[in-house]
This record gives structure tokens, sequence and C-alpha cells, in this order.
């Protein structure tokens, strides 16, 4: 009698440690899912941007074509985006992008022709638009790899994540300086908010930190 | 602020399931009290019929079950056609991203900061500036401003007040706050068409004295007072179901996915110190707002069942928060 008893409460916990553990290691793979959801939305994003710089350039060329090294810092970066394997070298190679083009903006600036090109103007906006969409994009993607990596290095889901060979994944770092240009209003009647010509701005300002 | 957002997210998803729990539990609620009232109709016409229900258990049974049975299919039914029913009454329709570029790209860009899918964007023609979310589920959401929010406030603003607006569609809290708001007109129809049955039974009843049941026309009468003093009480309880914190909490997401605390501060501002009250809200609508759109006069009563926190309580937080 006394061994089904105990027969009984030792396959009671095993049973309850093999359900525990199986919890653990689905959400570690949940929360790997996520994170690779959001990156998702950035690279759609990024592409979307990346399409958008030959056309640009072609622009920009046809009516300041001796700025030369401004295009190919721009073609540059672009090409670097599209090479870039992991979130750390995307999100560098997107950081360099977003400065270059600052500064061809900031160039264009002096051509008053190329400011009131439609052409140019609707380009400017939407790469306003993707760079505000990169931004949040990046933002949900950061949350979801801090949820995952807290839960990674954390007690007890970390035995499970060494044992089954889980690592942390990176995050999607944007220099400050991009995120408060991202606040730039853009769209209503004045459409050169350059964004160069915004410098530090405020930082603090702009997260809202 | 990065540090607190895993906290967040496992209060999200509690919420979540009260949310669903609550709006199930109002639904069974609801069919209970719509049941009662089918009840006393079949009672009153079967005692016209010449039955007595008080003496015939298997025709009260058989009333009962039918009552029951209709009065499940309407809540049924009201589930899902509370959506479609607030969306009407708000008096909103719906904008493309071609007609209203700069919500559409704001609530665009919200739901990519947030992971939810991108909800139906609704704008209501009216000056007063107000904004509310209504749906199922995130699935099923649509987020609707008036055309006085985008008017008067600053693009930054206008994002604060979607993103309180997509947090309420992330954490469910559009399923409880649409389904209370359907069951409160209801309740409300319900005690009035109450009434008028027991007037007209009532005056019925006195012409014609040997159809007996005097103690059931008692009880009757007896029954819809109850229902009458109650149905208020029951609405008001059902809107503090939802209690008052779910504001405070979709401020504070709402503040986290857009980065900018002082910017939905300063557009509750803007919202309450509007004097024009929003003429589609009625009382039970109001709380699917972000602000009382009704623009009561402070009163005791009005504190009392109030649908929404002080306001100044909640411009007072999100500063401390910026």
């Amino acid at each position: 009698m006394t061994t089904v008893i105990i027969l009984g409460v030792v396959i009671a916990f095993v049973v309850i440690v093999v359900l525990v553990f199986v919890g653990m290691y689905n959400g570690l793979v949940r929360g790997r899912n996520r994170v690779k959801e959001a990156w998702s939305g950035i690279d759609v994003q990024l592409r979307r941007r990346a399409s958008l710089i030959p056309n640009l350039v072609e622009t920009v060329k046809g009516y300041a074509s001796h700025e030369r090294e401004t295009f190919e810092a721009v073609t540059r970066a672009r090409a670097q985006l599209d090479r870039a394997g992991t979130p750390g070298e995307a999100a560098a190679a997107n950081n360099m992008l977003t400065s270059t083009l600052r500064s061809l903006f900031a160039v264009a600036e002096a051509y008053p022709q190329l400011q009131a090109a439609e052409n140019f103007r609707q380009l400017q906006a939407e790469l306003s638009d993707i760079e505000e969409k990169i931004a949040f994009a990046r933002q949900f993607y950061n949350t979801n790899v801090l949820d995952y990596n807290n839960r990674l290095q954390t007690v007890p889901t970390v035995f499970i994540a060494s044992m089954f060979g889980f690592t942390p994944e990176e995050f999607f770092e944007a220099d400050e300086e991009g995120r408060a240009e991202v606040r730039v209003d853009f769209g209503r009647d004045t459409p050169a908010a350059p964004p160069a010509a915004d410098p530090p701005a405020d930082p603090a300002g702009g997260t809202g930190a | 602020m990065q540090a607190e957002v895993p906290r967040e997210r496992v209060l999200i998803y509690d919420r979540i399931a009260a949310n669903k729990r609550r709006t199930f539990f109002l639904l069974v609620g609801f069919v209970f009290f719509t049941a009662l009232f089918f009840v006393s109709i079949g009672v009153i016409i079967s005692s016209y019929a010449g039955y007595d229900p008080a003496a015939d258990s298997f025709l009260t049974l058989r009333i009962a079950a039918f009552a029951l049975i209709v009065a499940t299919g309407v809540g049924v039914m009201m589930y899902y056609a509370a959506t479609a029913t607030v969306l009407a009454i708000s008096g909103g329709h719906e904008a493309s991203a071609a007609e209203e570029p700069e919500l559409y790209r704001i609530v665009e860009n919200l739901s990519i900061g947030s992971g939810l899918p991108m909800p139906k964007v609704y704008v209501i023609e009216d000056s007063a500036p107000n904004a509310f979310a209504t749906g199922r589920d995130p699935n099923n959401a649509y987020v609707a401003a008036t055309r006085g929010l985008m008017d008067k406030l600053d693009k930054n603003e206008l994002e604060a007040v979607m993103a309180h607006e997509m947090s309420h569609v992330g954490n469910y809290d559009i399923r409880v706050m649409t389904t209370v708001a359907v069951v409160v007109g209801l309740v409300a129809l319900i005690a009035d068409l109450m009434l008028r049955f027991t007037w007209y039974g009532a005056g019925a009843r006195r012409g014609s004295k040997d159809k007996g049941g005097g103690a059931l026309g008692a009880i009757i009468l007896a029954l819809a007072i109850i229902f009458m003093i109650i149905s208020p009480i029951i609405a008001s309880a059902m809107r503090f179901a939802l209690s008052r914190q779910r504001e405070y909490l979709a401020d504070s997401s709402g503040a986290l996915l857009c980065r900018n605390p002082g910017a939905l501060a300063s557009a509750l501002e803007k919202i309450s110190a509007d004097p024009e009250p929003l003429e589609a809200a009625n009382k039970a609508t109001a709380h699917l707002y972000i602000s009382n759109p009704l623009k009561e006069h402070q009163s005791f009563m009005n504190n009392l069942f109030a649908t929404h926190p002080p306001v100044e309580e909640r411009i007072k937080l999100l500063r401390a928060m910026g």
C-alpha cells in the first residue's frame, strides 16, 4: 500500500517537473519566434528605404550633378545595408544611411529647383515616413529582444536555455540623433524641415525618456 | 524606461485574461437579466390567456426555458453586433490612407510599434476633440478620432492619444468596454419596456376583475418596480466593473508606446478644456472615449458614477513620467 503511495508521489513529481520544463522550453521558443517576427517588421522598412535610394540619387543628380561625394556615400551605405547579415550590422549600416541621407538633404538645400521638384518632395516625405516606421519597428523589436534575453539569462530558464543552445538576440541600436530627427514634423507646409539643420536638438525630448 | 517593459508585458497578459473573464460574466449576467424580463412577459401573457403560471409549474418551467434560450440568443447576437452598434452610434465613417494621410500614418506607426495588426481607422465629423477604440479583439479593432481632435492637437499629441487608444486595443479593454456600452443601452431599453408593460397590464387588469391573479399582478408590479430601481444601478455597476484603472493603464502604456508622456498630458489638457460636448456620445457610450465626452457639470452623483478618473490626476501622473 505504502509503496503504491510513494510510487504515485514520485510519478506525480516527475510529471510536474517535465511539464514545467516543457513550459519553459516552449516559452523560450515563443520568445525567439516573436523576436524573429519583430525583426521582419524592421526588415520590411529597411528594404523599402533601400529601394528608394537609387531613385533619390538619380533625382538629386539631375539638379546637383557635381555633389559626387555625397551620392557615393549614400550609395555605399545602401550597399552596406544590403550586405548586412545580423541586426547589429543592419543597425550600423542603417545609421550610416541615415546620416548620409541627412547630408544629402542638407546639400539639396542649396538647390531651390530641386526643392521645388514634386518627385523630390515626394521621396523626401516617403523617406521621412519610413524613418519613423523604422523607429517604431525598432522599439517593438527591442522590447521583444529584452523580454527574450531576460528570460534566457534568469534563473529557472537559464538551465533550459544552455541545455538546448538558445542564444541571446542582438538589439537594434539607433543613434540618439536618429530618434530625435524622427520627431520632425513633415507633410505640412514646411517641406524642407532640414534634418541636418537640426543639430543635436535635444535627445531627451526626442526619446521622451 | 526600457527596464519597465517586461513588467508591463506581464501585466498586459493579466489584463487580457481579466478582460476576457469580465466580458464573459457581463454577458452571463445580461442573459439572466434578459431571461427574467422574458419570463415576466411570458407570465403576463399566459395569465391573460387564462392560465395560472403560479399553479402550473410545468408551464412556468417551459416559459423559463424558452426565455433562457431567447435571452442566450440575444446575448450571443449582441456580442457579435456590439462593435457595429457602437460604431453606428458614434456616427463615424471609415477613413482610408488617402483620405486622412496623417491620422492613418500615425495609427500605422503605432501598430508597428506595438506589434498589433492595423486597426480600421474611423473619423467622426464633430469639432469636439475626442477619440475612442472599439472591437472584439486586436484582429477586429477600430480606432476613431473626431475631426476636432485632428484640428486642435499637434502631431505629437494626436499620436499620443492614438497610442492610448491602441493600448485599449492591445489589452482587450475594447472587448469589455464595447460589451458594456451595448449592455447598458439594452438594460435601459428593457427597463423602459418593463415600465410600459406594467402600466398597460395594470390598466387592463382593472378592466376585468374576474381575471383572478390579484396576487400575480402584485408580484409583476413589484418585479417591475424592482427592475426599474435596479437597472440604473446595474448599469452603473457595470460601468464600474470596467474599473477606472483602465484609463490610467492605457495612459501609461500609451505613453510608453509613443515615448512621449508630455504630449499625452497636453492632449488631455486640451481635450478636457474644450467646452463643447460630443453630439453623438450618450450615457451608454461615454466610457469608451478617452475623456468624458458629455462635459457633465460637477456634482456628487456625477462624481460617484463617473466613467473616467479625474483628468487632473491623469495629467499629473503623466507629467511625473516625463
